[in-house]
């Protein structure tokens, strides 16, 4: 392993270090033999990490043998469709105050987005944790304050302890509206895909600082190939980009942890135990583009189901299908490139997004549109 | 949503609650400390350190430097501003 960036004022903003870095990759990329027309493919799962090559034009500065595949690891740009709508249809109840990450609100639903449905005089307000939709709850007792939970393993140990404090103090006008997906089964359908080209993975940091390093071992033991959980700095992208090409150089297959400074191997034994007490496993969850994935989503345990607004108010859960000639789903397995779509940039845009990949600033086609401009290959 | 923000506990407020205040870059809130609690042993032992704040939990324990360098950079490409409003907004 090399030696983790932490020399210096400022280590992960050390230009020396990563010039040096992007000349270590391109030599391993040539002993790999690595071109254009045939290059080293790496994943990044995280929509974070996503947001970070665009930003920081990672992909322009590297040798064209490496290319860049951007993943599903965006939680606002896998919610389906349906969902959405159940979320208009719980926050357009009278009696509801609904609260939200403001991430979710653009993202289209079959009729309307959140922020229509508030244009259209739902009560709709964003907040920045759980907690504050249970402080409104609090001040509104003769109101139903739903929260709108999503996210992988980074956000579940949130909500899992929001409503555990709901329960300790009794708050009968707080729910949660349970959307949480979870990132293995994520990545074995990556994985399963048909055409999957994808020859290492940076794995998610700050999710694997909830669930450590373990879930993430069959990647190499069945699907043979590597992961190195990555943090979001440039040169911590740079340093795990060269730790996957030096595996795959030494014909070795590892998870490794370029992130230690933040995500111990074991994970967080506090935030499993917040999420295994509230949360079960769905048998199966709708992502959009993606499909049905087996047990990649989790539902409130009975327990605690009156705090559950799927059991509470009528949640139908309806089958949209995606509008003509999207490709989201081909998008978030890497088979195909955001402009490959035929709405990219014209039906499709940040202003009126026709898919979530284009709402949020972690999905690959908005980054496209904001970073990479209309160029074919800009990144 | 999924970055997070480096902040430093500066006290305790409800033990039992498990809320702490965290100073992130001089703006001040209540955060839920339950990830980063030790095991056994009072809370007061959090006060002074740094942790990665994500909506409104601790959910790691970082060292001063570290959090300082990752504080300069989301400064530096203008992504703290954001971060910082969000961590400061009080609840409507
Ligand atoms: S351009 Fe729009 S519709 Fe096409 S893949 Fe991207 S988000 Fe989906």
């Amino acid at each position: 392993m090399t030696a983790p960036l932490t020399a210096g004022a400022n280590p992960f903003q050390d230009r020396e270090t990563g010039r040096r870095l992007i000349a270590r990759i391109g030599e391993k990329l040539d002993r790999l033999g690595a071109t254009e027309r045939k290059p080293v493919r790496l994943m990044e799962i995280c929509g974070g990490h996503t947001h970070t090559i665009f930003r920081h034009g990672l992909s322009g500065v590297l040798p064209a043998g490496l290319e860049f595949l951007h993943g599903p690891g965006c939680p606002v740009c896998v919610l389906p469709m349906g969902r959405i709508d159940d979320c208009v249809a719980i926050a357009e109840d009278p009696r509801v105050i609904f609260t939200t990450f403001g991430d979710a609100m653009r993202v289209p639903g079959s009729k309307k987005s959140l922020m229509q449905a508030k244009a259209d005089g739902a009560d709709i307000r964003m907040v920045y944790s759980p907690l504050d939709a249970l402080e409104l709850a609090r001040r509104n007792p003769d109101r139903e304050v739903v929260f709108f939970g999503l996210g992988f393993e980074t956000t579940m140990p949130s909500t899992a302890l929001t409503v555990l404090k709901a329960e300790r103090e009794g708050i009968a006008n707080f729910s949660l509206f349970c959307n949480h997906i979870t990132i293995i089964p994520t990545i074995r359908a990556v994985l399963d895909t048909p055409g999957m080209m994808v020859d290492g993975f940076i794995g998610p940091g700050h999710v694997s600082m909830v669930i450590g390093l373990k879930p993430y071992r069959f990647i190499a033991s069945q699907y043979d190939r590597p992961l190195v959980v990555t943090g979001f700095e440039p040169l911590d992208v740079l340093q795990s980009v060269w730790m996957l090409l030096d595996q795959i150089d030494r014909g070795v297959v590892e998870i490794q942890n370029q992130y230690a400074r933040v995500v111990p191997e074991e994970g967080n034994p506090q935030a499993n135990a917040a999420i295994d007490a509230v949360f079960e496993t769905r048998p199966f969850f709708e992502w959009r583009g993606l499909g049905s994935i087996d047990e990649s989503g989790v539902a409130i345990r009975e327990r605690f189901a009156r705090f559950d607004a799927e059991r509470r108010f009528a949640v139908r859960s309806p089958a949209v299908a995606e509008p003509d000639s999207c490709q989201c789903g081909g998008v978030l397995t890497g088979t195909v490139k955001p402009w490959q779509c035929p709405l990219f940039g014209g039906a499709c845009t940040p202003e009126s997004p026709v898919g979530a990949l284009m709402v949020s600033s972690e999905g690959a086609c908005a980054a496209y549109h904001q970073y990479g401009g209309l160029r074919k290959g800009a990144a | 949503m999924c970055l997070g923000i480096p902040g430093r506990i500066v006290a305790i407020t409800d033990a039992e609650a498990m809320m702490a205040t965290v100073d992130v870059s001089g703006v001040r809130r209540s955060v839920d400390v339950t990830c980063v609690a030790p095991k056994d042993g009072p809370l007061d032992g959090l006060v002074g350190r740094w942790t990665l704040v994500h909506v409104g939990f601790a959910m790691s324990l970082i060292d001063e430097e570290e959090a300082k360098a990752t504080l300069a950079i989301l400064h530096e490409i203008g992504e703290a501003n954001a971060e910082i409003a969000a961590f400061a907004g009080e609840v409507a």
